[in-house]
């Protein structure tokens, strides 16, 4: 208990003196999680809205495929994107395997289901109301999808919302292709597996409370933007 | 640019499904007279609006128009409003910028024609019933459309919102613009039709000057929903 004590107010020392070990942790994952939900919503959002208004063959088997890849583990998906990054695999060539690069690249894959899943849900819907509308004011079917993703901001804003609180809390990827490295490819998650491993509680403790505060934020973020999203009338 | 209309039509119908919907219309459609498409629910008003409007494509028959691309200088405004997640002005910005035409000044033209100027940046759909419609129908005005298709544009709306309805269709039509309008309500077609086409079970029954209509339905259908039995 005494132990545990100690390990929180070394937890609360190490975050308001802006510990820079704590920093440098904190400032790599949230670099490496914004960037790959930034690459998964310009690949997501409009594969969603592909899913939702185009009809192609094979569309049925591709949302099929998406909503599934929603359910795979983190630490899987790791491991197929390090057997493509590894020195034998078809990119070794490109030698990223244990950069923070290879890192945004499995948390993309990671989220990228998810968005476009989430997205094509959406969009589909607002097809129904605003499909007829579209067509009867001469838009074209590029122009109607930019309208329909622009229609969906709210709802689109929560997917990626939830999209990055996905990637800042998972651990199994990015700890197979970024190696845990220290001040290379060490974040919060995987720090937090190796300090708790090491019996060094405290800093463990420290990233657990800002993955926890990471967390609240999101949450928080998305109450708002709905509560906005209702007030005009956009839900 | 030259007209769309007159429009011919000829033996035009509908089905989906193994169901006729519409079969055999025909009648032409001149400039001018507000023409009032009749009928009890189900007989196929909005779907012969759609066929005009191509929304949907015709299963027989023809339309033929006087000018190509006759979508375009059509506007088509529904019975619930639909407007988009953005500000009364945008909305109808929206609709301009489609027709190619980058113009604010329209915009704040349409508003003041339909009474909206206050509410310009509101976001549309927070406004009530009677002001989405008359959004909808400043939207459409906007373009400055050749034909205006109405699909029951009042049937949710409150007597008072009806009569500005009305109030803005009758002045559209004022500035030179086709109507062609559905409703069920009786009291409705006299007051705006010139022309009645009256529709039963997706059959054109009778299509003449609203005066004659109403004064002398040729057709025991006609007859029938004007007492207010509606036939089914």
């Amino acid at each position: 208990m005494d132990e545990l004590a100690q390990a929180a107010r070394l937890a609360l020392r190490l975050i308001t003196e802006f510990d820079s070990a704590l920093v440098d942790i904190i400032a790599r994952s949230l670099l490496v999680t914004a960037s790959a939900t930034v690459l998964a919503a310009a690949l997501g959002l409009p594969l969603g809205a592909l899913l939702a208004l185009a009809r192609f063959p094979g569309r049925q088997m591709l949302l099929v495929t998406v909503h599934a890849l929603m359910a795979l583990p983190p630490v899987v998906l790791g491991l197929l994107v390090y057997l493509v990054l590894s020195r034998a695999g078809p990119l070794g060539f490109l030698g990223l395997l244990y950069t923070p690069t290879a890192m945004i690249i499995a948390q993309t894959l990671l989220i990228l289901p998810i968005l476009a899943a989430l997205a094509s849900q959406q969009i589909e819907e607002l097809a129904r109301e605003y499909g007829e509308l579209l067509r009867s004011l001469g838009a074209g079917p590029w122009h109607a999808a930019a309208t329909l993703l622009w229609e969906g901001r709210f709802a689109l804003a929560t997917a990626l919302l939830t999209g990055f609180g996905r990637a800042a809390g998972e651990v199994g990827a990015v700890m197979i292709v970024g190696g845990n490295i220290d001040r290379a490819t060490r974040v919060m998650t995987t720090a937090i597996a190796l300090e708790t491993g090491r019996g060094q509680l405290a800093l463990a403790l420290a990233l657990g409370l800002v993955l926890i505060a990471l967390g609240v934020g999101v949450t928080v973020a998305t109450f708002g933007l709905r509560a906005l999203a209702r007030r005009l009338s956009a839900a | 640019m030259s007209a769309i209309l007159p429009l011919t039509v000829e033996g035009l119908g509908f089905a989906a499904g193994g169901e006729t919907l519409l079969a055999g219309i025909g009648f032409a459609l001149r400039a001018g007279m507000r023409s009032v498409v009749l009928g009890p629910n189900g007989a196929g008003k909005s779907l012969l609006l759609r066929l005009l409007h191509g929304l949907i494509r015709p299963t027989a028959g023809s339309m033929r128009w006087s000018a190509p691309e006759p979508a375009r200088v059509q506007a088509l405004v529904f019975q619930r409003p639909v407007l988009l997640r953005r500000s009364v002005a945008a909305n109808i910005y929206y609709a301009l910028e489609l027709r190619g035409v980058s113009d604010a000044g329209r915009v704040d033209e349409a508003l003041a024609r339909t009474g909206l100027t206050a509410l310009a940046d509101r976001p549309a759909r927070v406004l009530s019933g009677g002001e989405q419609q008359r959004l909808a129908l400043a939207r459409a005005w906007a373009t400055r459309p050749e034909l205006l298709l109405l699909d029951e544009p009042t049937a949710n709306l409150d007597p008072a919102a009806t009569r500005a309805v009305e109030e803005i269709v009758a002045a559209i039509h004022a500035a030179g613009t086709k109507i062609v309008m559905t409703t069920h309500d009786l009291g409705q077609a006299r007051r705006l039709a010139d022309e009645v086409l009256f529709l039963h079970r997706g059959r054109l029954v009778e299509h003449r000057p609203a005066t004659e209509f109403f004064a002398a339905p040729a057709s025991e259908a006609a007859r029938a929903f004007l007492k207010g039995d509606l036939p089914w």
